[in-house]
């Protein structure tokens, strides 16, 4: 259709002039909407309280799978179309990922309307799990290139919006829903319509504000210097030779892990401060920690993806997996049968969370150092599913080990030091995986002539 | 030199302040939000 030729990777080619500053703006509006599944829980207790016309109820279960379909999903259509985002480019990918998200959240409206979780499944799960998987990927091989000298702060700008997303979805949600309640309007579905809208344009302004460098453009007065480090490669890897290299799933096992560990104290974090300082610590402050453990998500991804591009990627990996494991191991030891210190616990945490946040956000950097920036946002589509696996396997560990705990009537906080000693574990086998990672073999390298700057890319 | 270093004039500094603007004010409204819930772990 011509109307929507501006999509079109040639009319997304930046003019001479073009500022490279525009880009991040442009890549943080999505990834701030995108972000905001991360506050899907804020609609769990108004979707339990929805009857059918029968008088039915959805159970918690049934409501926990909107959010797990949508996370799983977002890992498969990352890994799906990331091939497909590289030649269409970021603008006509970003518009795909704002049309599926802002349309699920209508079709999930539908869904509460009819009292229906089938449509709110395929709503918000699907079409919406679309939208995130595109929206996630989409910026990330653009920012590489506009910030060859700079590409962790880059992919760690955008990555810090989706951490950003839940701390603004949250509220707006709440107070959107509160809104309708006043004015006589079905509450969910109303505020589902005008989130749908409301991330529909603010993601547009992303696709209209994107552009893509031209070809062999370079920051003014940057030189791409001799490479430092062997593991930052001046050659370029496809998608799908990166798939079968051993470095590529030594990443994957670097992330799971990461990732996993970090789960274990997000999932939960409100009953484990209130379980391990009984009766010292109330809901609405363990609610409080909840939103500190937040702040330190966001500011890590920030922080710690910057800092690799001095320090090197797998040196930050290093830190994320030694300070990591120590921390986990110390912090059972903060509660009150120990130190008794509610501080201390929040600290430890917080600097985990931040880990685990620098651990997404660093993860492009990585690849682009080992992969080359030629196919570095299909690359880290494929990568995402061990986010996915994470999102099932975190919750698996925590939620079994309590119930085995709670079944054999053994008090719950018993339980924690073997999760955090777990998680710890866990921090050791990314380790290993981390230390194992050496220089792609040549006989991945793209083969055709592709301009290539080292720390640059296609 | 054959590579395109960006020798032209720098894109307008108003348009790059107004398009960090649009995305630092919800950013900043949500980090106020879950600040202001934060503080409740310190009362």
């Amino acid at each position: 259709m011509a109307v929507l030729s501006f999509l079109d990777y040639e009319r997304s080619v930046a003019r001479p002039g073009f500022s490279r500053w525009l880009v991040p703006p442009a890549a943080l509006a999505v990834h701030l909407s995108i972000g905001q599944v991360y506050s899907f829980s804020v609609f769990k207790n108004p979707l339990l309280a929805l009857k059918a016309a029968d008088g039915t109820l959805w159970s918690l279960k049934e409501i926990g799978y909107i959010f797990s379909i949508a996370i799983a999903v977002l890992g498969l259509s990352a890994a799906l179309f990331g091939k497909w985002l590289e030649t269409a480019g970021p603008r006509k990918a970003m518009f795909v990922a704002a049309t599926c998200f802002g349309s699920g959240f209508v079709i999930a409206a539908l869904g509460v309307t009819l009292h229906s979780l089938a449509l709110i499944y395929l709503g918000y799960g699907v079409v919406g799990g679309v939208g995130l998987g595109l929206g996630y990927i989409s910026p990330v091989s653009t920012l590489i290139k506009w910030f060859p000298d700079r590409p962790g702060l880059a992919t760690g700008l955008a990555i810090m919006g989706f951490g950003g997303g839940a701390m603004i979805g949250s509220p707006l949600g709440t107070k959107l829903m509160a809104f309708y309640k006043t004015s006589d309007h079905p509450p969910i579905a109303a505020a589902w319509v005008t989130m749908g809208l409301l991330y529909f344009v603010f993601m547009m302004f992303g696709v209209f504000t994107v552009r893509v460098p031209q070809k062999d453009w370079k920051p003014s007065g940057w030189t791409p210097k001799p490479s430092q480090s062997a593991l930052i490669s001046t050659h370029n890897v496809d998608v799908n030779s990166a798939f079968i290299t051993p470095q590529f799933w030594l990443l994957w096992i670097v992330l799971c892990m990461n990732v996993t560990a970090g789960i274990g104290i997000l999932e939960q974090a409100a009953p484990m401060i209130q379980d391990l300082f009984k009766g010292s610590v109330s809901p609405a402050a363990a609610a409080g920690f909840v939103g500190v453990l937040s702040l330190f998500n966001m500011a890590g991804r920030f922080f710690w993806a910057s800092t690799s591009d001095f320090i090197g990627r797998k040196p930050t990996y290093m830190i994320f997996f030694t300070a990591g494991a120590v921390l986990y191991a110390l912090l059972p030891f903060t509660g009150t049968d120990h130190l008794n210190s509610v501080a201390f616990f929040v600290l430890i945490a917080g600097l985990l969370i931040s880990m685990y946040g620098g651990g997404f956000a660093t993860i492009p950097a990585y690849l682009k150092d080992l992969f080359g920036g030629y196919h570095v946002s299909a690359i880290h589509g494929r990568l995402l599913t061990a986010w996915s696996t994470a999102g099932i396997v975190g919750p698996l560990i925590v939620n079994g080990i309590l119930d085995y705990y709670v079944a054999q009537h053994i008090p719950k906080q018993e339980a924690y030091p073997v999760i955090l000693h777990i998680m710890a574990g866990l921090l050791i086998v990314g380790f290993l995986a981390n230390l194992l990672v050496r220089p792609v073999a040549e006989r991945y390298w793209v083969k055709t002539t592709i301009p290539v700057t080292v720390g640059g890319e296609a | 030199m054959s590579s395109k270093i960006d020798e032209e004039k720098k894109g307008s500094p108003m348009l790059i302040a107004l398009a960090w603007l649009l995305v630092c004010i919800p950013a900043a409204w949500g980090i106020y939000n879950t600040a202001l819930n934060a503080m409740k772990l310190f009362r």
